[in-house]
């Protein structure tokens, strides 16, 4: 009772509603049945995914929807060494920039099993879901990529993705 | 692509801490100890809540000579809110008041609890205390009609 006071706690918290849009909303509704959806754009044909309402580069709305795999090629990739809060993932951990096979853009996700000196742009890799009963309309449905035991893939396949 | 967008609550929250310094620190103390504390400025003017630095001689202000003003005082302006956030003082519709304190030249923000018809400019209010106090300007629960 006594002891003068020195410091305060001064949460700043904002509560938003967010919606994620027409193109966003599609693609979660696909992730809650498991299944990967891109978008297509009608002028560059280039795949999105995750999709959006229209193409960046054009700029004409998508109308195609394309199912995707679950396997893709590791584009880049960046080895985490640097801790933070709130983390939850042990260092060091791989982040990669995967083009699922099908779509032209890439998806930034958590790769597991493989060791940070071993990750090499070209690996072919394949996404790990979380159980069926957890899914949501997330895309955290995804726990992580890991290394699928084939050849790596030509630069050439992915070299426009980056 | 008729179908519905979706929505969902997105939550975002930095949990700060800061350090409160000499005089903000005893200000907050004294508001525990339930006494509102005020600066005798070197131009004679009690400025409450207190200042780190002198307004006329820009010199720091020493929290040994804070001074205890209030606990009673008068509205100099007042303003209704009718939508209550989260976070206000009330979850309720309330007036936020600035109030000169008994022995202060200058007037703090707080809540007003008190029925909008009966709220005036001049009109005497008094600190109603929190009842349990922790080092915080909440530690005034609001001020209430004197």
């Amino acid at each position: 009772m006594s002891e003068p006071i020195t410091g305060i706690t001064t949460p700043i918290r904002m509560e938003y509603r967010y919606t994620p849009g027409t193109a966003t909303s599609q693609f979660l509704r696909a992730m809650k049945e498991g299944r990967f959806e891109g978008r297509r754009c009608p002028s560059c044909s280039k795949v999105y995914f995750p999709p959006r309402g229209g193409c960046s580069m054009c700029g004409v709305e998508f109308a195609e929807t394309v199912p995707l795999q679950n396997t893709g090629t590791v584009a880049t990739y960046t080895v985490v060494n640097v801790n933070f809060a709130n983390r939850t993932v042990d260092l060091p951990y791989i982040v990669a920039e995967v083009v699922f096979d099908g779509a032209d853009v890439t998806t930034a996700l958590l790769l597991k099993g493989v060791a940070p000196d071993e990750v090499r742009q070209g690996m072919r890799v394949e996404a790990k879901w979380i159980p069926e009963e957890e899914w949501d309309f997330s895309l955290t449905n995804i726990s992580h990529v890991e290394p699928l035991d084939e050849p790596d893939a030509p630069f050439e396949s992915y070299k426009d993705a980056i | 692509m008729t179908e519905e967008v979706l929505s969902a609550p997105h939550v975002m929250e930095f949990p700060y801490t800061r350090s409160t310094g000499p005089v903000v620190g005893a200000f907050l103390t004294g508001l525990r100890d339930q006494k509102v504390l005020g600066y005798k400025a070197s131009d004679g003017r009690v400025v409450c809540p207190p200042p780190e630095f002198d307004a006329a001689s820009n010199a720091p202000v020493d929290a040994a000579g804070l001074v205890e003003v209030g606990p009673e005082g008068v509205v100099t302006s007042w303003s209704w809110n009718p939508l209550p956030r989260n976070g206000n003082p009330f979850d309720r519709p309330f007036a936020w008041a600035l109030v000169k304190l008994d022995g202060a030249d200058s007037s703090m923000l707080h809540a007003l609890d008190a029925d909008r018809d009966s709220i005036s400019t001049g009109m005497r209010v008094r600190v109603r205390w929190a009842e349990e106090r922790v080092g915080f300007i909440n530690d005034i629960a609001c001020f209430e009609p004197a």
